[in-house]
């Protein structure tokens, strides 16, 4: 298996500000890969380095086994919707497609017309005039139709209405289904991500806390409810990821390999979103859920 | 040809959760042998999922000799269950009944016999794996 996308130790500095930090990384082909971070932890640096968009200043990347060099063999391999799926105001659906067609040496015209049609764009409506939700289908029309073999996607849905969110996640998935195509593609939202993604990647403040195939993850993390304790109390092979204690109850997030083993607790599955959230709130206070309760009664 | 739903705050994985359908519908009459089930491109299409789950979701239906796939075809099932087999179960369904009066008469109100239910079978379904 030939990884998607390997980074080693990679960062990104912008003057004083470290966008991106020590990021090691390894995504397997075949998945739609959720990046998952709250606004400014470095997702859009790690996108724009992963196209070649962006120098990084440090590590090493490598996209498709290639360096993102920015040479056409490479361009015509990776397709890239920015943030808020940018289209060309002046320019018609129709001319979109002709522009790809031109740019592109893979272009299968016969899908974009009829992804196109299938939408009900008028190809000689001017994109600036469509609205959100239909513009961000066409960029996405044209992002697959060069037939990459990665497609990567910032935020693809952040500003899109519910029903427009569920209408391009449902061609996104059908492009996936069709052209066996692995994608990456970032939110802030999980619950954007929850059903399309088979693989999670948790960035926060410039450094990844958390990667893995989404089913795998799920297993491994369990929500324990138990008299008040400190998480050294716990058994050995339970990883406190996260801890919160009031005057006689404890409540941990734990990860574990090999099972939760039983104990005086009662124990569930959490949700996708509770997990990430979990690692947010370690990332961002770190040190503060693996100490011993002491003082915070509630 | 029947459509998936999913339900993200059932706490059922996605994959569980078409394979349960397929299952009711085949216990409804919905679905019997022969019946070509819609391609991962054609289900994707309409729930937006990924398409992994919806292979996996099928792979197990394979497994459970519910469903065959035909290369280059589709997949198909195999199997009737029928209208019978509910019909079948006429003695459990009355203990059902009994046992829901007796919920009731402790004051347990529908939603709180849903959450039981849900609950308990999520948790027996866990012990039996």
């Amino acid at each position: 298996m030939n990884a998607i996308l390997q980074t080693h130790a990679l960062g990104k500095r912008y003057g004083k500000r470290q966008a991106l930090a020590d990021c090691t990384l390894e995504l397997p082909p075949g998945h739609v890969v959720g990046l998952v971070g709250p606004n400014g932890a470095g997702k859009t640096t790690l996108l724009k380095i992963a196209c070649g968009m962006l120098a990084p200043t440090t590590g090493r990347i490598e996209v498709l086994g290639n360096e993102p060099n920015g040479t056409p063999a490479q361009l015509a391999r990776v397709g890239y919707v920015a943030q808020d799926t940018p289209t060309y105001s002046a320019l018609s659906v129709g001319d979109h497609l002709t522009l790809g067609a031109r740019m592109n040496p893979r272009w299968d015209a016969k899908l974009a017309r009829a992804r196109v049609e299938q939408l009900n764009l008028d190809p000689k409506q001017k994109a600036g005039k469509l609205s959100g939700g239909q513009r961000a289908q066409l960029a996405l029309t044209v992002a697959v139709a060069k037939r990459p073999e990665l497609l990567i996607l910032d935020e693809p849905v952040a500003s899109l209405d519910p029903l427009a969110r569920r209408g391009f996640l449902r061609h996104l998935m059908e492009s996936v289904a069709e052209n066996d195509t692995s994608v990456i593609l970032s939110s802030h939202l999980v619950s954007d991500l929850e059903r399309v993604c088979d693989y999670l990647v948790v960035l926060v403040s410039s450094r990844v806390h958390l990667a893995g195939e989404t089913e795998e993850l799920l297993a491994q993390h369990y929500r324990i409810v138990c008299t008040r304790r400190a998480p050294s109390d716990l058994p050995a092979g339970l990883d406190v990821i996260w801890a919160e204690h009031s005057d006689r109850q404890s409540t941990f997030v734990v990860r574990t390999q090999t099972g939760l083993p039983t104990g005086d607790w009662s124990a569930e599955h959490l949700e996708l979103e509770d997990l990430v959230l979990a690692y947010m709130e370690r990332a961002v206070e770190p040190g503060r859920f693996t100490t011993t309760p002491t003082g915070d009664t509630r | 040809m029947i459509d998936f739903h999913l339900d993200a705050r059932s706490g059922i994985s996605p994959y569980l959760q078409i394979v349960g359908q397929v299952r009711q519908a085949l216990l409804l009459g919905l679905l019997s042998e022969g019946d070509k089930l819609p391609t991962v491109k054609e289900v994707v299409a309409k729930v937006a999922i990924n398409p992994n789950t919806v292979s996996k979701a099928y792979r197990e239906l394979e497994h459970l000799g519910l469903a065959a796939a035909k290369p280059g075809v589709g997949t198909f099932i195999t199997r009737s269950l029928g209208h019978a087999s509910l019909a079948e179960h006429g003695p459990l369904q009355q203990e059902l009944r009994a046992w829901l009066t007796k919920a009731r008469a402790a004051g347990l109100t529908e939603p709180g016999i849903e959450a039981m239910f849900q609950n308990t079978l999520r948790e027996s379904a866990e012990e039996e794996k």
